[in-house]
């Protein structure tokens, strides 16, 4: 019950956020199934009679229809950029197949003794295809409407990473904030708002075989409806941010920036996998990133001062599980080796080696030991086996390729790794769980992510790294079970970044400075 | 009437049909008869040019149909399509309305037309006018589809084995009130056919095919009597007997029937009935013997079945 009660008050407290982004996934839907519809049933009609053609249109369209979602809207971004457009781009290419598809197994599936007496009697072809063809193929077309409706609604909540809004934004947001009423509050109106379009298209195709001429009307105004309550937020030429689902939700994120700062510039959500990339290219202006991400050398971003101090600095270590300590204790003192070795500077040179210069995180890792005089060739023990997990950016890839060879280098124990595990959430219920044995994680991170202590401790910890890691190692240990390891020695830290030349153009160097310049431009 | 010179038709090089010519006179029925594959359907598509011939001319009622838009030139074509072809999304109304909407008659007109039609079919407008073609039985279907075909009242009918999706029983009792149907008379038809015994009922002249050309042409009765060679020969091999007395009259054989007794002054039959079906009656009553009327000379013969019998044998002697 108290887990209702508190997603009632959830989105109670967000029905503005939940409501427009509501409208923004109606419009994502229906705008790009409109598009669907006017291309593919056309397409549909047109290579119902031309096998060559419809053999290379369906096998475009079915392989558009597998290429996974995510890497879909990926593609997107280097020819469209980021926003609505290439989301909708990518939603229209996954509604296309099962449109043409039906439309061209109903036109093709009407009985060929129907059409031959209508040619027969003297209807030519147009007439044929309104009064025959469509209406006995309307059943099968919207079945493929629905379908693409169906699909549709679910890949639109990713759209979230490429800032086009929709619901993913409290679906990611809630996965990155270990926050189940935000994950519920994106989802069941996702879920709801399936069903529901489902249902209309229901209503139509129910509607029987003798009004089947009205739906050809009825459907695209009913799309066009629907699609129109979704605005694009305008910013005109003023600043905008780009921020991760994570960073939106986090007390050292958005919320401090607002709180603290009063900073008040139009926002989009972003998957952090294209947010440097979409302020390189000057589709955003500012974004949270880490303050040891290679990206930042690579994009020649500036990191903007935090002069307030809203985004402490945490210590990155490994989080492993306590049973796993006490089996095998020569883990410990395997990953302890790499401790203190890397500060600031090396962590961001070897993540632009990964993220800029596309060299293998291995690679990057072993040549890093080598250089260090840690590695050592593989044991090939077989004591046991450990499992290390990793979040889904370079830093972690390259710090779990380090942890592997040296748990396998110095141990007889065997590795696996469960690289590109989503997030915050997905890491730590892993480790809960038994999923998996350790991953790296910051001490912020498990500060204001998983314990979420009250104010007042807040206040008591906050602004001392070394505080927050006894709070966050002592904690762990009594609740989860969990077991922090010594720092690695690099802090990390969420940062507002700009490019380069536009800070300097508009002079901006500290967070206050942008807020300064954004008011003054309001 | 309907006149077609050499018509062929090639589909990428294989030769569908191959230089065909046939004539239908007005009122008359031409059955196009032959085994699948051998070009019957192609020609008679060849007609509303719903398939284009290669080459050849086709004239219908003076008017050669090249000249014409092939839609509008199909308005005024009868069409019966194989399998009937109704819109199952159309009610029976509606389906037979499709030509009079091309041809944009107005509302009481195509109702006035139909609810006559319908009767006439013996399908009654009230009960059937709104009901969908999945709602009627085979017979039923067949009907409506000629209803449609007949609305406009086009001189001409093209049907494409109009009787092929029934079954044995309701094909006969269809075929039967088809050929009973007095309208029908008046109108120049193209029948397509596999079936020996339909081509027989239904054709004043016969063009057996195969391999896309036209082997003999002619009634019945020269077809069975004077089969040109092997091939027609064989093709009524099998029901030689019954084709003989289904295409033979009273009248080819009247010569050889005896003149009838006063007390017998009946005319149970005309003499351009068939000598099968002149049998076939008789068995059915169980009659010794029936009265034939010619009326050609107001004279009167009976028969029974050794009468035929023996007239069928002379009749054979003698050609």
């Amino acid at each position: 019950m108290e887990v209702q009660q508190s997603l009632w008050e959830f989105l109670f407290q967000q029905s503005d956020k939940l409501w427009s982004q509501t409208i923004a996934h109606i419009g994502l839907t229906c705008i790009s199934l409109l598009m669907a519809v006017l291309v593919g049933v056309p397409l549909g009609i047109w290579i119902a009679d031309r096998k060559k053609a419809a053999w290379i249109v369906l096998g475009f369209a079915g392989i558009m229809q597998t290429i996974p979602s995510i890497a879909l809207l990926g593609f997107m971004i280097p020819l469209l950029g980021i926003g609505p457009l290439p989301a909708i781009t990518a939603l229209f290419l996954y509604a296309l197949l099962p449109v043409i598809r039906n439309t061209y197994t109903g036109i093709s599936g009407v009985e060929a003794a129907v059409t031959e007496s209508a040619k027969g009697m003297g209807m030519n072809k147009w007439q044929i295809l309104t009064s025959v063809e469509l209406p006995l193929a309307m059943p099968v077309i919207l079945a493929g409407i629905r379908t693409a409706t169906v699909i549709n609604v679910g890949v639109a909540t990713l759209a979230a990473y490429i800032a086009a809004g929709g619901l993913g934004e409290f679906i990611f947001g809630g996965i990155a904030l270990n926050n189940t009423n935000m994950i519920l509050a994106g989802a069941i109106p996702a879920a709801l708002l399936s069903i529901f379009l489902d249902f209309l298209l229901s209503l139509l195709q129910k509607s029987g075989i003798r009004r089947m001429n009205k739906v050809t009307v009825i459907l695209p105004v009913l799309l066009l409806f629907l699609s129109s309550f979704y605005l694009v937020p305008y910013t005109g030429n003023r600043l905008l941010g780009g921020f991760t689902p994570e960073f939106m939700g986090r007390e050292d994120g958005y919320l401090g920036l607002k709180s603290k700062y009063k900073l008040d510039i139009p926002t989009v959500v972003i998957s952090d996998a294209v947010m440097y990339k979409a302020a390189f290219e000057k589709k955003l202006d500012v974004i949270s990133g880490y303050s040891t991400d290679g990206r930042l050398k690579a994009y020649n971003l500036l990191t903007l001062q935090d002069d307030q101090h809203i985004f402490p600095p945490y210590y990155a270590c490994p989080l492993i599980r306590k049973e796993v300590l006490e089996h095998y204790p020569e883990v410990e003192t395997a990953l302890n080796l790499l401790s203190g070795t890397i500060n600031d500077s090396i962590m961001t040179e070897l993540n632009y080696k990964v993220d800029y210069l596309k060299l293998a995180p291995e690679k990057v890792a072993h040549e890093f030991l080598k250089a260090k005089g840690l590695y050592k060739k593989p044991l090939n023990g077989d004591k046991g086996v450990i499992r290390l997990g990793s979040k889904i950016f370079a830093e972690q890839y390259i710090l779990v390729e380090m942890y592997k060879a040296l748990i396998e280098g110095n141990t007889r124990l065997k590795v696996q790794t469960h690289t590109g595990l989503g997030g915050t959430k997905i890491c730590f219920d892993a480790l809960v769980n038994g999923k998996i044995d350790l991953y790296p994680e910051y001490t912020g991170t498990g500060l204001l992510v998983i314990l979420k202590p009250d104010a007042n401790t807040m206040k008591r910890i906050s602004g001392s790294r070394e505080k927050v890691y006894d709070f966050v190692r002592s904690e762990f240990s009594r609740q989860f079970n969990l077991q922090w390891l010594k720092p690695i020695g690099f802090n990390n830290a969420y940062a507002l970044m700009m490019r380069k030349e536009q800070a300097q153009s508009l002079n901006i160097t500290t967070i206050t400075d942008l807020k300064q310049f954004s008011s003054n431009e309001h | 009437m309907i006149i077609a010179e050499n018509i062929s038709k090639d589909f990428r090089g294989i030769h569908a049909v191959k230089n065909v010519s046939f004539e239908v006179k007005e009122g008359k029925t031409l059955v196009l008869l032959g085994t699948s594959g051998c070009g019957k359907t192609t020609t008679l598509k060849m007609l509303n040019r719903l398939i284009e011939a290669s080459s050849g001319t086709i004239h219908i009622n003076g008017h050669n149909i090249f000249d014409q838009k092939p839609e509008l030139l199909r308005r005024t074509i009868g069409y019966v399509s194989q399998n009937n072809g109704l819109f199952p999304h159309y009610t029976v109304a509606e389906n037979i309305a499709i030509v009079p909407n091309l041809l944009r008659w107005n509302k009481a007109e195509i109702h006035a037309k139909t609810e006559e039609l319908l009767d006439q079919l013996k399908l009654p407008f009230e009960q059937f006018a709104d009901i969908y073609p999945s709602e009627l039985s085979g017979g039923q279907q067949q009907r409506v589809a000629l209803a449609r075909a007949l609305i406009s009242d086009p001189p001409v009918l093209l049907m494409d084995e109009p009787f092929g999706a029934l079954d044995p029983i309701t094909r006969a009792q269809v075929r039967a009130e088809f050929t009973a149907m007095p309208f029908l008379k008046r109108k120049t038809i193209v029948l397509v056919t596999h079936d020996v015994q339909e081509a027989f009922e239904l054709g004043d002249a016969i063009c057996l095919m195969d391999k896309g050309e036209i082997v003999q042409s002619g009634t019945a009765k020269e077809l069975v009597f004077k089969p040109k060679n092997a091939f027609v020969k064989s093709f009524f091999g099998q029901q030689r007997f019954f084709l003989e007395l289904k295409s033979l009259t009273f009248d080819d054989v009247w010569n050889e029937l005896e003149t009838a007794d006063e007390p017998f002054g009946t005319k149970d039959f005309t003499s351009s009935t068939s000598l099968w079906d002149g049998m076939e009656k008789l068995s059915n009553l169980n009659e010794k013997m029936l009265n034939v009327y010619k009326s050609a000379d107001k004279s009167l013969k009976y028969f029974t079945l050794t009468t035929i019998q023996t007239a069928y044998k002379k009749y054979k002697e003698r050609i």
